[in-house]
Order: C-alpha cells, then sequence, then structure tokens
C-alpha cells in the first residue's frame, strides 16, 4: 500500500465548524470494527429471535390447553428446568441487545445536537442494562416453590410442606 | 438503465410528434415556485411564484432559464452542460431530488404549481445554490483515484470485459448529489459518507486494475461509513444516471465483512 491512510484528526465535537446543522470537519471517529459488528449482529440476532420467540408463543399459548394453563405453578415449573433457563435467557439477552442498538441507531439518524444524543445514549444504556441484569437475576433465583404459599398454587415438584 | 426509464412518470401531456400528428409545438401555461434565499437582503427564506407559458418539449431548467432572463434576474442556480452530463443543477422539484436539465415539463402534474428547492441537507448559499464542500470532503476520503504502484506497462493496462462489468454501473456517476442529498441519515449532521462517497469508492474497490481497494474497505469500515446506510432506496430513486446505488454499498457491506471474517 503506497498510499498512506489519512491521518486522523482529532477536532473536538464541541469545536466542530458547522453551518445550518451541517458539520464540515470529518474524520474525528475511530475506526474500528464495531459498527461492523452491530450490523452483523442485528441479523443474526433478528433470525434467532424469530425461532425463540415463536418457539416461546408456541409453548406458552399453543400446548396444551394454551393459554388458561398459565399461572405461578406454570411459570415456576418452566424456570425450574435448565432448558427454559437458557433459552429465557438467550431471548433476553439477545431481545434486549437487539433493541438497545436498533434505538442506538435511531438516536444516532435523529438527534442533531451532540449534547441530546450523550443524555439520550446514556438513559438508553442505562434502562438496557437495568433490565437484562434484573431479568438475567431473576432468571437463576427465582423461587418456584416458595415456603408458605398455597400449595394449590405451586408447580407439581413442589414438596408439600 | 432500461429499468430506470421504466419507472420515469408517464406524461401528463401528449405531444403531437407522440399521438402522430405534425405541426407546429404546442404550448402550455405553468407555475413555477421557487425557494428563495438571500443572505445578503434578509435571512428568511421566502417563496416566489412565476407564471410562464412554455413550450411541449422543454425542461424545468428552461423554465428556471425563462424566469432568470426574463423576469427576474436575480434568481441564482447552477447550471453547466444543461444536457445531464455536468450534474450541475440537481435540486428538489416536486419534492424528488432530479436534475432540472433531464425532468421535462410535461412529465410533471402541470395542474398544480410545480416547486423547485435547493437540495437538502447541504448549506443554502443562495437560491438553488448549496455548498457541496461537504459532499466532496466524503468524496476526496475515499480516494477516488487509481492507485496502482506496480511496474508500469508499456502499454495499457489489461483488464477483461468481465472485470470490466464488475463496477460499469458505479462508473456513470456524475457527481451531482441528488443521491447524497435524499439520504435521510446524511440529512441528520452531513457526517456520513453519503452513497456518493460510496459509489465512487465501489468503482474503484472493484476495479481490477487498482491496487488500494483494501485501504477504501478501511476508510468506509467507520463509524460514519457504509454500516450508517438505512436501505431506504433514496438514493436508488433520486439517481438521475439510473446506478443502483443501494446494492452497491450492500456490496461494499460485504466485501468488508468478507476481508474481516
Amino acid at each position: 500500500m503506497a498510499t498512506p491512510l489519512k491521518t486522523k484528526i482529532s477536532v473536538p465535537r464541541s469545536r466542530d465548524h458547522s453551518i445550518s446543522g451541517v458539520k464540515y470537519n470529518r474524520s474525528s471517529s475511530k475506526r474500528n470494527n464495531f459498527e461492523m459488528a452491530a450490523w452483523l449482529y442485528m441479523r443474526i440476532s433478528g433470525v434467532l429471535l424469530v425461532v425463540l420467540i415463536f418457539g416461546h408463543l408456541f409453548v406458552n399459548l399453543m400446548m396444551g390447553e394454551g393459554v388458561h394453563r398459565i399461572d405461578f405453578g406454570f411459570v415456576g415449573g418452566k424456570l425450574a428446568n435448565p432448558f427454559w433457563q437458557v433459552w429465557d435467557l438467550l431471548l433476553l439477552w439477545l431481545a434486549m441487545l437487539h433493541g438497545t442498538n436498533g434505538m442506538r441507531v435511531i438516536i444516532d439518524d435523529y438527534a442533531e445536537k451532540d449534547g441530546v444524543r450523550f443524555i439520550l445514549k446514556v438513559a438508553l444504556f442505562l434502562a438496557s442494562a437495568f433490565v437484562i441484569l434484573l431479568g438475567t437475576l431473576v432468571i437463576f433465583t427465582f423461587d418456584p416453590c416458595p415456603a408458605g404459599a398455597d400449595p394449590e398454587l405451586l408447580a407439581s415438584f413442589c414438596a408439600a410442606p | 438503465m432500461a429499468d430506470f426509464e421504466a419507472r420515469e412518470p408517464e406524461s401528463k401531456v401528449q405531444l403531437a410528434s407522440e399521438t402522430g400528428g405534425a405541426g407546429a409545438t404546442p404550448t402550455f401555461d405553468i407555475t413555477v415556485q421557487v425557494r428563495r434565499y438571500d443572505p445578503e437582503l434578509s435571512a428568511e427564506v421566502h417563496w416566489d411564484e412565476f407564471q410562464l407559458t412554455m413550450y411541449g418539449t422543454d425542461r424545468v431548467l428552461d423554465a428556471l432559464h425563462k424566469i432568470k432572463w426574463e423576469i427576474d434576474g436575480s434568481l441564482s442556480f447552477r447550471r453547466s452542460c444543461a444536457h445531464g452530463i455536468c450534474g450541475s443543477d440537481a435540486m428538489r422539484i416536486n419534492g424528488r431530488n432530479r436534475l432540472a436539465c433531464k425532468t421535462l415539463l410535461k412529465d410533471l402534474d402541470l395542474a398544480k404549481p410545480i416547486t423547485v428547492e435547493p437540495i437538502k441537507g447541504l448549506p443554502c448559499e443562495k437560491d438553488l445554490i448549496v455548498d457541496m464542500e461537504p459532499f466532496f470532503q466524503a468524496y476526496r476520503e475515499v480516494m477516488p483515484f487509481l492507485v496502482n504502484d506496480t511496474h508500469e506497462p508499456e502499454r495499457e493496462r489489461y483488464q477483461s470485459q468481465e472485470d470490466r462489468a464488475r463496477f460499469d454501473d458505479t462508473t456513470k456517476c456524475i457527481l451531482c448529489a441528488a443521491c447524497t442529498s435524499s439520504c435521510p441519515v446524511f440529512w441528520t449532521d452531513g457526517q456520513y459518507f453519503g452513497p456518493a462517497a460510496i459509489v465512487n469508492a465501489h468503482r474503484f474497490i472493484f476495479d481490477s486494475r487498482d491496487d488500494a481497494g483494501d485501504m477504501r474497505l478501511e476508510i468506509l469500515n467507520d463509524k460514519e461509513g457504509v454500516w450508517r446506510c438505512r436501505t431506504t432506496f433514496n438514493c436508488t430513486e433520486a439517481c438521475p444516471r439510473g446506478i443502483e446505488i443501494t446494492k452497491a454499498i450492500a456490496e461494499v457491506k460485504q466485501a468488508i465483512l468478507v476481508r474481516s471474517l
């Protein structure tokens, strides 16, 4: 490669030359594969989510008595099964990251001021991190047989008190 | 190109030559609304309306000429060759980016006023003239020239017809900015490279004689590069040369992926 890449000049965004919202300084962004990875992730997670979501809907709403069988015991039973734990965990992480990245892209496209863009992104990332962590915690620490609960409501495998 | 021509709107006015008759070229009365902006007079934008009598064979550019030469000499717009080659007169006509010199009046709905605005996303300097600098900055950054430092052959650099056909579509670009200024991602802050820069990078990335394809892919694998394309197809619809721009951008995306994996 004979022609070297143009050197990256980092101009602070606050010192951008800007006319009617159009910035004249280019190339202050860093070159890495993040945007490519994000683009690829959206496609792969999208395909996986179609399978996971429709599997989830089918098992919860169609099989057996369908929606009428959903109660605390049904959910407790599912979350006690390692297969459904992994399924729900994948669903949670893939969907949340897919949605968060989608929102990040929308903020990038529509927020015109860097300050607004920054605040919106911080709020988005905090909210997503909260939901992902809380959801993960629930999946792994859920107690399907809480002590002192009405045995009528619990899953069949809970030992009678 | 054939596909593109098929998508052009049907003529609203039938000319005598098309219906088999002969004789004088028909004329019709039209109303043109032009977005006016002159920072030396006022920071405000306003719209001027002009009533004109035009020939059936006239284009929007002829209407603008008539306004400038006969009614209001202060109207400013760019045009160079006036025949769809130089790419100077891209503007928003009835809300669509087109070349004024390639848009026939008879193809527009003449029952309503024809609106003419400068292209969006680039700072307006006066009337229909915008500052193209952000557009050309992105263009320069993709290095739109042949890079080959191998031993210089005594004759031309050989290229097979198949190799030439690989990037034929993207050689048609005339840098009119109709595509880039129709892109909603570019409208945000003008930082996205934009369809035109990617098309011109594509033209060299897939050129078998060029050696800097990797470097251009690296440049476009940027935060503001090809990954910001949302495939809205605005650029493909706007291109007066009928280049399949969104497809070209997808090919560049694919090339970056293949190279990285």
